[in-house]
């Protein structure tokens, strides 16, 4: 191989790895929002998956229980937010932002409490960590739920929540079970999204290591039109984005760091800006 | 009103519930909060300068609530208008005394506004919600002052990430009333003008046609359009004016006490400005009152942070969200509801 194919390949391995918590956080988002739950809170989930991840991938020095424990801490803030806005009908925008300030706020306790450290978690070592296998489930996922959503019942009655709900109550599906089952799988998709960041793309949790992660992930959910195939590559687009941007930083010494760092979030607001067509969201989202 | 107090006492009742959890004596915490926040003439002071952004930032997400709109962008609206405010004074230093501040404001009324109209446009044109686009544009309003600020107007005396100071006649007032009722404090003249802003916004709000659309087209877009309100307009207008007065923090923070872009000044100003407008039912007269509550919670989490083995700094984010949450379960939902579903579960 010559250089510039190892550059490109390098690029392309950067750009999946990067990509593979966005891709788990938008596969919640899809779940969450296809089933009518406006879901604003995936930053907050990653976020409690990412540090419950590295602090049991640290004590028991195994990357699969660190995902296990990614994807409990994330479902169980899941079910808390399940709690406020499925059975108190609180408003799901603002329930949404509390979650994602809780969990802001909580992680440095966690970690005051169990390393005396008001930040960070110590670094993992490698068998601690995760070398490919988060790529793989990625794609496994990713497979599964485009045939889940579209080849199954389960799938149809979870469309059906976010489209026409009164449908599933007149069939006797209680539209109310749906959602839960659907948060719940929300928090599994952020959990192996937080067990990404801590685990695969770091080898230890940092304080809001998401950094947006969240909401960029749900402009790739609008902008793939809600549909798991295409929101995936809207993802891999975001990544790759942002493994240009890293590559860019030593490259052109006179554009500042500044503006090559924000160019993520300048695509997002782009691609936001629906100049690829429309993007009807389900048609019962958000209604309580 | 009795809504949004009892879920207050609820919020901090599991807020202590919490700080005992991770072994802390709850009466204990909610002790040095208080004393914190009131001990001094000092704390006193700190309470009122973090009331003071908390007001402006109030305001801001309650006047993008009231036309329908969730702004959680009021972060990056103040940080450019902060910026703007600093970059003036820093590069004009020698404008004459009355006519610099009013530079500096008007730099930072439209640096905000701009923040807050690209989200508003984007919603009201081209169906972005503004809940993605306001928190990009956070980000990329902390990349941008981050690089003017480090790169451009770096203060050459000291190794702190922060700007040079902007020229003494930015001073808002050199020694004005309420600097002096605090020593040493950061609490300054900006404090009166949150209050004069607030009762303009109920004035415009409650008293004026433009007031009237302004919230029409947010209870429900459909009603407005027959009535031949352009929702649409009014949406993009809510937006830009929330972004004007989120970047009001810079009169607290560049011409009332800093004097200077220092980097991380926010103690998330615009997300608890959130938190204030809900505690307040975006009623602009209550964000007075609640501004002050969140500036006591503020003042109180940093010193538990040093009091305390194991609450940090960050514990007041804990506490604010577990208010916003209780708020918005008892202000939002019948409490018949709630009643009722006790019963059956007991």
């Amino acid at each position: 191989m010559d250089e510039t194919q190892i550059v490109i390949l390098v690029f392309v391995l950067g750009t999946l790895k990067s990509a593979t918590p966005l891709v788990f956080a938008s596969l919640g988002g899809l779940v969450s929002e296809r089933s009518g739950v406006i879901q604003i809170a995936l930053e907050g989930f990653m976020l409690m998956g990412a540090l419950w991840g590295a602090i049991i991938a640290y004590e028991t020095h195994s990357a699969w229980l660190g995902l296990l424990a990614s994807c409990t801490a994330s479902i169980l803030l899941a079910w808390i937010y399940a709690y406020f806005v499925i059975q108190l009908k609180a408003d799901q925008i603002i329930t949404g932002t509390a979650i994602n300030i809780f969990a802001v706020g909580i992680a440095p306790l966690i970690t005051k409490v169990i390393f005396s450290s008001t930040g960070s978690t110590p670094n993992l070592d490698t068998v601690a960590r995760f070398h490919t296998a988060p790529l793989f489930l990625a794609i496994f996922f990713v497979i599964l739920v485009q045939y889940w959503f579209f080849k199954t019942r389960s799938g149809l009655i979870i469309r059906f929540a976010g489209e026409d709900p009164q449908i599933l109550t007149a069939s006797g599906i209680s539209v109310t079970r749906v959602r839960w089952y659907a948060l719940t799988a929300c928090g599994f998709f952020c959990g192996l999204g937080g067990a990404s960041l801590s685990l695969f793309l770091a080898s230890s949790y940092s304080p809001i290591m998401t950094a947006g992660r969240g909401f960029v992930a749900l402009a790739a959910l609008i902008f793939g039109k809600w549909k798991p195939l295409p929101a995936v590559f809207a993802c891999i687009l975001f990544a790759a984005v942002d493994a240009l941007q890293i590559r860019l930083q030593g490259v052109f010494p006179l554009i500042p760091v500044q503006f090559i760092q924000i160019l993520p979030y300048v695509v997002t607001v782009i691609a936001l800006a629906g100049f690829f067509g429309e993007s009807p969201a389900p048609k019962a989202i958000g209604k309580r | 009103m009795k809504k949004s107090f009892l879920g207050l006492i609820i919020g901090i009742l599991i807020s202590a519930l919490l700080a005992s959890f991770a072994g802390e004596n709850p009466f204990h915490t909610i002790q040095v909060l208080f004393e914190s926040a009131f001990g001094s003439s000092y704390d006193m002071g700190l309470t009122l300068f973090y009331a003071t952004s908390y007001i402006f930032t109030g305001l801001s997400v309650a006047i993008a609530f009231h036309a329908g709109l969730f702004n959680i962008g009021a972060e990056g609206q103040l940080t450019m208008g902060v910026l703007a405010a600093s970059w003036i004074g820093v590069l004009l230093p020698n404008l004459p005394y009355p006519l610099s501040t009013l530079v500096a404001i008007l730099a930072a009324l439209i640096f905000g506004a701009i923040w807050g109209f690209i989200p508003g446009w984007l919603r009201a044109y081209r169906k972005s919600h503004e809940v993605i686009v306001t928190m990009m544009l956070n980000f990329i309003a902390a990349g941008l002052a981050n690089y003017v600020v480090l790169n451009l107007i770096k203060n050459p005396n000291t190794q702190n990430p922060e700007s040079a100071p902007v020229g003494q006649n930015y001073h808002l007032l050199s020694h004005d009333f309420i600097q002096n009722l605090f020593t040493d404090s950061p609490a300054n003249f900006s404090f009166i003008i949150a209050i004069l802003v607030a009762l303009l916004i109920h004035f415009v709000l409650d008293k004026t046609v433009f007031g009237f659309e302004l919230k029409a087209s947010g209870a429900n877009e459909e009603a407005a359009h027959m009535s031949g309100i352009e929702s649409k307009k009014f949406r993009m207008l809510a937006m830009t004016i929330s972004g004007m007065l989120a970047s009001l923090v810079a009169l607290n923070e560049v011409l009332g006490s800093a004097h200077r872009f220092r980097i991380g000044f926010s103690v998330d100003y615009g997300f608890v400005g959130i938190a204030v407008a809900l505690l307040a039912r975006n009623n602009p007269l209550g964000i007075i009152f609640s501004g002050l509550l969140f500036g006591v919670l503020q003042k109180g989490a940093s010193d538990l942070d040093i009091e305390t083995e194991f609450i940090t700094r960050d514990f007041g984010k804990v506490i604010q969200a577990i208010l916003i949450l209780s708020i918005t379960v008892f202000y939002f939902s019948d409490l018949e509801r709630i009643k009722k579903w006790m019963k059956r579960k007991s």
